[in-house]
């Protein structure tokens, strides 16, 4: 299958229809589909407009934007005035958003067609979409696994061909696990790289939309689209501090005298698989003169500790409004306004979004705020100097995605605490606000993929794209494709 | 009563600031509109919407603080106070917690003897107003989200007043003070104003002070609601003491509403509701800087404050306290006045003038009075006249409400209305004398009667006035009458 740039610039050169493109794609999801599960709306009336009106321009020679008429999948947590914006929620199964969120708009702008909303866990909370209220989506490598989460439904309609490209949000490793999981490449901008308007909220002070595609080329096209400040978001970076870059203008250029530094004893704590194909991407670069550099990162340890206090906390508040009143689920029993929240409340919510929001109630309750969310906040201050310092020794930090391959569904459901633990690579990177790529580097005895992370110091996503593009070019797991 | 105890209180103080628009989104204040026609995403708290600060209300609401002597925060920042309730969409309301913008200052009241007092300002912090919960719908409630979002500055005072009028004192002096600066139109009846006093009682006996439990008045917006809610708690509160001898413990605060109709407090909440509003700091919103420069340029937009203003007319111009506290209600006036003064004119007649003329013809037209068209120097011209007894004060007010019209010039009207007076004395002698010729009854009563004498002279005044066809400058003629009657 073409990748993302390599349909867009047969469309915009005339050779492919874009109407074509879409009804392509909308024929593979009918048979496909079916055996993934990753998408919880479609919305081909859209698409299709879309996609006539790229044609249309094309045909009367105009110019079109650096996505013209490629089918794009992104995560329903994003929202849309088509179509509903579910969050994979009961609470929120009906609902229409009265806008777009920035990324939409932005791929709107650049003329892409979006086909369609993918599965999450509720609200990006969870690490293999088990925790969607509304659907199970499978493996496309074996689908009787877990595509990983949150954004599980994207990179599965990545990985089974099910779209060109398509956004994510990672919150603690949401885009870049079920990427490795699922045997995509999947990008985590820095904090504030991507405006989060539109985005509903999880945790706030950690979530960020990122792509999820066949090849790090797409991610960067992808990334061109949807970064760059916007003055709806206060925590999106002015362009002064940090300007956007063109992530595909250099992008084929190595990166000279690269440092890479590594954590043995991260390392360790992966499966077996994972190390060897961890240690062998490090063989990949050394073999292009790259330096390895083994450091410490002593607090890398309290990451999860401290993610599951901060992240519950914010998502404590920002999931307060779903309560029945305005919008959304709302209780035929309730016999008062009380009831209106509890129970409204009661029957929408699944479980591990009622344990994030018990979780997060007590740590900022008062008499334990200080012993656990700013206790939290300090651990996440010395994450970060962690980074700081291993940023001060190397260009990058290399780690694996997760400590596992995709694992069956269902087998850890009654175990979420061994679930949070699978999270310890992914977390410490969104506590740190850094960004974070996870690129296949090869696959298990099961043929499950897995996934290598890169990490690089806030606002380096050129640079990270570059080192990430080092490795894609001398491997071929990226091309591997699932049979289905 | 008031000497076997002392009223102690302090108030809590809401004030909707004057901005364009909301304070975390675009959406326009409004007042009384259809319900839910000012809203957005934001204001209305949807799924993925994102707050960003409204620079002018922190503008506001600091230019309000330094007003108040507040120290202003080098850094401030935003937090969520959770609750829930269906007024609240996003069921945390954006406020400011550990940081406020300002605190630790005070804001001077009038004493009512003719000095100032401090009442001490615990501090001043931004929040957003929640929407409204109407319940005209049988069932169900409704509610409306136009108010969701408006700028709100709460104010909390010391402990520091100790009578009801001071508490009034206290209200009208800041309702004077966010006027004059123009961040709030603290229009009482549209809820622009908001106070909350809290109130109990200091009662000596045998050499102890016996504190009573602390009410707080929930949710007043009037003056006489204010003064007569805290004047019926001190006298509830004492009742209640010598019935049950209860003091101030921990937690044994209550909550009154103040029922207008029966003029008394009425108990909401018996305990205070240990409440916890869950607050840390809102990851949508940065923190705010205010730097030196900043700071400075909000600095440079203060101005003379109203008592000051009102305490400096009286000690530099004479005026009565009552007419300074008139003239110092609103800014445009207070100035108008002062500048007018500052050109030359008479105090007393500027402040006749624009008291007794220039405010009526404001109110009627709806502005203030320096929109009339009457610029200060033609005031002064005006006033200059009046006091010259070219024209009589009746003219002055004619030739006034005239300018408000036509924006001439006061000399040109008064000769144009034949409003000049004559001051010839030899002309005004030669009428005085026709008068007396043909009044001997009354130059008679005038002379020799003491009972009549008043009336006499002011029949010949009145005489020599019409003779004059009102034009004779009244001081004049009365001088020389009294000298012929002698
Ligand atoms: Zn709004």
């Amino acid at each position: 299958m073409e990748t993302l740039k390599q349909l867009r610039d047969k469309i915009a050169a005339g050779e492919v229809k874009s109407v074509d493109a879409v009804k392509a794609i909308f024929e593979r999801i009918d048979t496909i589909e079916p055996k993934v599960g990753a998408y919880l709306s479609l919305c081909k009336e859209q698409a299709m407009t879309q996609a006539k009106a790229v044609d249309a321009k094309i045909a009367a020679g105009e110019s079109v934007g650096s996505l013209a008429g490629v089918p794009i999948a992104i995560k329903d947590n994003m929202c849309t005035t088509f179509g509903t914006t579910t969050c994979a929620s009961k609470i929120l199964e009906n609902f229409h958003a009265p806008y777009n969120a920035h990324v939409v708009e932005k791929l709107l702008a650049s003329d892409a067609v979006i086909i369609g909303k993918c599965n999450l866990d509720e609200f990006a909370m969870g690490s293999s979409t088990e925790n969607s209220g509304l659907k199970q989506t499978k493996n496309p490598w074996d689908t009787t696994c877990v595509p990983g989460g949150s954004s599980g439904g994207s990179a599965a309609a990545v990985a089974a061909g099910l779209c060109s490209g398509a956004l994510g949000s990672d919150t603690g490793g949401s885009i870049r696990q079920p990427a490795s999981f699922c045997g995509v490449v999947g990008l985590k901008p820095t904090y504030g790289r991507v405006s989060r308007y539109g985005l509903v909220a999880y945790g706030s002070s950690l979530d960020q939309i990122g792509p999820l595609t066949q090849d790090v080329t797409d991610a960067a096209l992808l990334l061109n689209v949807v970064a760059g400040h916007d003055e709806r978001d206060s925590t999106s970076i002015s362009e002064e501090k940090a300007p956007v870059q063109d992530y595909l203008a250099e992008l084929d250029t190595p990166v000279d005298g690269l440092k890479i530094a590594t954590v043995p004893h991260l390392n360790a704590g992966a499966d077996a698989s994972v190390q060897k194909a961890v240690e062998a991407a490090l063989e990949v670069y050394k073999q292009q003169g790259a330096e390895i550099v083994e450091i410490e990162m002593p607090y890398f340890d309290y990451a999860v500790s401290a993610y599951y206090v901060i992240a519950t906390a914010e998502a404590s508040s920002n999931l307060a409004r779903y309560d029945g009143v305005h919008y959304g689920h709302r209780s035929r029993d309730a016999k008062d306004y009380v009831e209106v929240y509890s129970k409204s409340r009661d029957e929408a919510f699944g479980t591990e979004v009622k344990r994030r929001i018990m979780l997060g109630t007590y740590a900022l309750s008062s008499g334990y705020y200080d012993a656990y969310y700013l206790k939290a906040l300090k651990v996440r201050n010395l994450i970060r100097q962690d980074f700081t310092k291993a940023f001060e020794q190397a260009d990058c930090l290399m780690l694996p995605v997760s400590p596992t391959t995709a694992f069956k569904i269902g087998e850890k459901t009654d175990d979420p605490l061994q679930m949070y633990l699978a999270d310890v690579y992914t977390i410490a990177v969104n506590l740190a606000g850094v960004p974070g790529i996870s690129i296949p580097c090869g696959f298990d005895e099961n043929n499950l993929p897995i996934g290598l992370q890169i990490i690089s110091e806030p606002f380096s996503e050129d640079q990270l794209l570059r080192i990430a593009r080092m490795y894609e070019k001398h491997t071929d797991w990226h091309l591997r494709k699932p049979e289905l | 009563m008031a000497s076997q105890y002392k009223i102690v209180v302090g108030l809590e103080i809401h004030v909707h600031l004057a901005t364009r628009t909301k304070i975390f989104c675009g959406c326009e204040l409004v007042y009384g509109d259809t319900a839910n026609t000012h809203v957005c995403p934001v204001c209305l708290g949807m799924p993925g919407s994102l707050p960003v600060m409204n620079k002018k209300a922190l503008e506001f609401s600091i230019l309000t603080g330094l007003a108040l002597n507040c120290a202003i925060a080098p850094f401030t920042k935003w937090d969520r106070k959770s609750y829930y309730y269906p007024d609240l969409p996003k069921n945390y309301q954006i406020s400011q917690y550990d940081l406020p913008f300002s605190e630790h200052g005070y804001i001077e009241i009038p004493a009512g003897d003719g000095s100032n007092k401090k009442i001490g300002i615990i501090r001043a912090h931004l929040e957003e107003d929640a929407g409204k919960n109407t319940h005209t719908l049988g069932n169900f409630s409704a509610v409306d989200l136009n108010r969701a979002g408006t700028p709100l500055l709460e104010i909390v005072t010391e402990p520091d007043m100790n009578t009801p009028e001071e508490v009034g004192a206290l209200a009208r002096e800041l309702q004077r003070i966010v006027r004059f600066l123009g961040v709030s139109e603290a229009d009482m009846q549209k809820g622009h104003m908001r106070f909350e006093p809290n109130v109990n009682l200091h009662i000596e006996r045998d050499g102890q002070v016996f504190k009573t439990p602390i009410s707080e008045v929930k949710n007043l917006n009037s003056f006489r609601a204010i003064e007569r809610s805290v004047a019926y708690e001190a006298q509830r509160q004492y009742a209640e003491f010598l019935e049950t001898g209860k003091t101030l413990q921990m937690g044994n605060k209550r909550t009154y509403g103040w029922d207008d109709a029966k003029q008394m407090t009425v108990l909401q909440r018996e305990k205070e509701e240990a409440h916890d509003y869950r607050y840390f700091p809102d990851p949508d919103l940065v923190p705010v800087e205010v730097d030196d420069a900043w700071l400075n340029e909000i600095k440079s937009r203060l101005c003379e404050l109203p008592l000051q203003m009102q305490n400096r007319f009286v000690s530099e111009y004479g005026l009565s306290d009552y007419d300074a506290g008139v003239l110092t209600a609103d800014r445009a006036t207070a100035e108008f006045f002062d500048t007018a003064v500052k050109l030359g004119a008479d105090a007393k007649r500027v402040c006749n003038l624009l008291t007794q003329t220039g405010l009526k013809l404001a109110n009627e037209k709806g502005v203030t009075v320096n929109q009339l068209g009457i610029g200060p120097e033609q005031l002064v011209q005006l006033a200059k006249m009046a006091d010259a007894g070219d024209i009589s004060a009746t003219a002055a007010t004619t030739i006034f409400e005239e300018m408000a019209v036509t924006g001439g010039d006061p000399m040109q009207i008064a000769e144009q209305k034949n409003l000049i007076q004559k001051s010839d004395t030899g002309e005004i002698e030669s009428l005085v004398d026709q008068v007396l010729a043909e009044n001997a009854q009354a130059v008679e009563d005038a002379k020799s009667n003491p009972k009549k004498a008043k009336k006499a002279m002011g029949f010949l005044m009145g005489q020599v006035m019409q003779k004059s066809k009102g034009q004779a400058n009244p001081k004049i003629v009365s001088q020389i009458l009294n000298k012929k009657l002698k």
